[in-house]
């Protein structure tokens, strides 16, 4: 690398080059046997052991939320004045770690990061399983559940129709949008690997089970050529759809009057916010896998400090939002907005607002520094930290600020009972449960797409002169 | 195989290469030769294979439009109909005329989005011909590496120009390899 004595004409990319998405010159050949031979392999125990574990969980809270429907929303804490609970609290929490996901699948590809295809495939389908978790709370919380289907506008008996100026209304459109176009998305890029799944299948369940799926797909470019339209196409659908989901559950809060929730910052202090939580769950989910399924030349250490800076920058944003919210409160000269910030931190719920703010602004300004964005304990140690910082951030929003508004007389603590945490923890199960079925299932990086990042996909490569060829071409191992 | 195929009818020819930049390089050749039916297979889209191979942008985009169009007016008939006709809601005193369209924008933009969505999802497979579970040329084995790490081209019988012995030679001269005549099966 003579970077010193290369001359001015020589173009920036030669000098400095870019760091390989793929390590260790794997050939395709190498990427198909690592990833397709995850689902391929025999069961392994941990998957037996850690499914047993989760499953139970999900099962313990799937009776949780049948011991709601039978008996009412009283066996939860939620009271008046705190009707919004932990119920919308943790919507809020899993619909935003969504975000992510369609973060990496579409804006990432329009702006042409093509680290994104290392992690697209696992990040939208946690997605799905994360809105999946988030959707059981809007059913679950209305109470007489059998008229959740008053918020689908169909023409019933008695002529009602839904208020369609409501953001409770505008949400249930967002949010069934948001996962109908994100299952399209997931199952369009899954094509392509299912149809290598089913190529290299022995059994015959696999046979039949991956062949129905893949829809015999051939790989011709006749076909690619309309995929990578429509890839295109739902990209640019899926980035004002993701951005508009969690504006869209911002204003069921920034519309109503409760001080602290009557706020114009809203949406974008959401949409950061999810983006923030969601990368925190990737890596979450991601780290382990890459450490257990050896995926260490595909997802790299590079796209891990890119995510880092993802979520320092998101979280910066995060960190402006909540000092802009003081900010206003103390200019806007509003005293129940003022009163409300300064319950918000200094109130019986003092905890949760500095737990928020330590975990989601100072914990992760530590990447700013190279060195924890490379080490493992430290990433995965920010990331728990935002992960619950983010559900603590929904907390304070949603139940704190419900907690103290205009009239004293009507102020009211509220406490959780064991209901609302093991609810919680269900879906937690459910959304670990439905993960650990994906990867052993399907193929969890997108082979298709990792492939069209190694240099040699480029139709005008010209292998190195020197040995290159030999290390690319390696045999079927 | 060859013995007892040569009977049957010809679906046409295909040869393996060993690069996305080889296959780029016969796809123009194809391409100059004037072939209409034949394909390139590869295990991942290459970038410009459609000027190589002389194919136009994909037309989905304007059938996405007409699906986005008709998600816009579902959504706008669906609110406007029953929230001025129907049922006008008086909520918070608001009027229900045309000035309050700006509320109603959300659900406009969320259906929009989701028939577009949809018709790119049904549009690429019907584009594409697809479900379709068997293709005579899962019979050729070695295109099982299709979706793993090889590039073939085929020309199809169907194609004007094509002829068994001609078509063949040209693929071996332009650096295909195993070039190899496939015939239907029973």
């Amino acid at each position: 690398m003579a970077e010193t004595q290369a001359p001015a004409t020589v173009p920036f990319e030669e000098r400095l080059p870019r760091p390989p998405m793929v390590l260790n010159n794997r050939s395709m050949s190498w990427i198909t046997n690592l990833i397709a031979g995850i689902p391929e392999q025999k069961t392994p125990l941990w998957w037996y052991i850690t499914i047993a574990i989760t499953g139970s969980i999900a099962a313990f809270g799937v009776f949780c939320i049948l011991y709601l429907l039978f008996t009412g929303v009283g066996v939860w804490g939620n009271n008046i004045p705190v009707g919004w609970a932990w119920d919308i609290t943790n919507f809020v929490f899993w619909i935003g770690i969504g975000h992510a996901g369609t973060l990496i699948s579409a804006i990432l590809f329009l702006c042409r990061q093509k680290w994104r295809t290392s992690i697209n495939r696992a990040s939208e389908a946690m997605t799905l399983f994360a809105v999946i978790c988030a959707a059981i709370y809007p059913g679950i919380h209305v109470g007489r559940v059998w008229m959740v289907w008053f918020m689908a506008p169909v023409p019933n008996p008695n002529w009602i129709w839904p208020n369609f100026r409501s953001p409770l209304l505008w949400d249930v459109f967002a949010v069934s949008t948001y996962f109908t176009v994100s299952v399209l998305f997931w199952f369009l890029g899954l094509v392509p690997d299912l149809a290598t799944m089913r190529d290299r299948a022995r059994s015959k369940i696999g046979k039949f089970c991956y062949g129905l799926l893949a829809l015999g797909w051939r790989g011709g470019n006749r076909q690619w050529r309309h995929y990578e339209m429509a890839y295109l196409i739902l990209a640019g659908l899926s980035t004002p759809l993701v951005l508009s989901v969690h504006s869209t559950v911002s204003f069921d809060f920034a519309t109503s009057l409760i001080p602290g929730w009557h706020t114009t910052i809203f949406p974008p202090y959401f949409v950061a916010g999810a983006i923030f939580g969601g990368f925190a769950m990737v890596l979450t989910l991601m780290l382990p896998a890459r450490s257990i399924y050896k995926l260490h030349d595909v997802f790299t250490w590079n796209h891990i400090d890119v995510m880092c800076k993802i979520i320092l920058l998101t979280g910066s944003i995060v960190g402006y939002a909540y000092t802009m919210e003081l900010f206003v409160a103390f200019y806007g000269a509003n005293p129940f907005e003022r009163f409300a910030f300064i319950n918000r931190y200094f109130g019986p719920y003092w905890w949760a607002a500095w737990s928020m703010f330590t975990c989601n602004v100072v914990i992760p300004q530590l990447f700013w520094i190279r060195a924890f964005r490379r080490n493992l304990i430290t990433v995965f140690f920010v990331c728990m930290c935002v992960n619950a910082g983010m559900w603590y951030e929904r907390f304070v929003i949603i139940a704190v600020s419900l907690t103290r508004d205009f009239l004293p007389s009507s102020w009211g603590m509220y406490y959780p009972t064991w209901v609302d945490v093991m609810t919680f923890a269900g879906t937690f199960g459910i959304f670990t449960t439905f993960f650990l079925i994906f990867i052993r299932f399907f193929p969890m990086i997108a082979m298709s797409e990792v492939k069209t990042v190694l240099p040699e996909a480029d139709p005008h490569y010209h292998p190195p002169a020197i040995g290159g060829t030999e290390s690319i071409k390696e045999a079927h191992v | 195989m060859t013995a007892a195929a040569a009977r049957k009818k010809t679906l046409g020819v295909i040869a393996e290469f060993s690069s996305a930049a080889t296959l780029y390089q016969a796809a123009e050749q194809v391409r100059d030769k004037g072939y209409r039916f034949w394909d390139v297979h590869s295990p991942f889209p290459i970038h410009g294979m459609n000027q190589a191979m002389g194919l136009r942008k994909s037309p989905l985009g304007y059938i996405i439009f007409c699906g986005g169009l008709t998600g816009f007016l579902t959504a706008a008939s669906l609110e406007f109909i029953p929230s001025s006709f129907l049922y006008p809601l008086i909520v918070h005193g608001k009027p229900v005329n045309f000035f309050t369209v700006p509320a109603f924008f959300p659900i406009m933009f969320e259906l929009t989005v989701l028939f577009s969505a949809f018709t790119a999802f049904f549009g690429v497979f019907v584009m594409n011909r697809l479900p379709r579970l068997h293709h005579p040329i899962f019979d050729y084995e070695p295109f099982r590496r299709v979706t793993n790490d090889a590039f073939f081209l085929i020309i199809e019988a169907s194609d004007p120009r094509f002829s068994d012995t001609v078509t063949l030679e040209f693929l071996e001269e332009i650096g295909g390899k195993d070039v190899t005549l496939l015939y239907e099966h029973d």
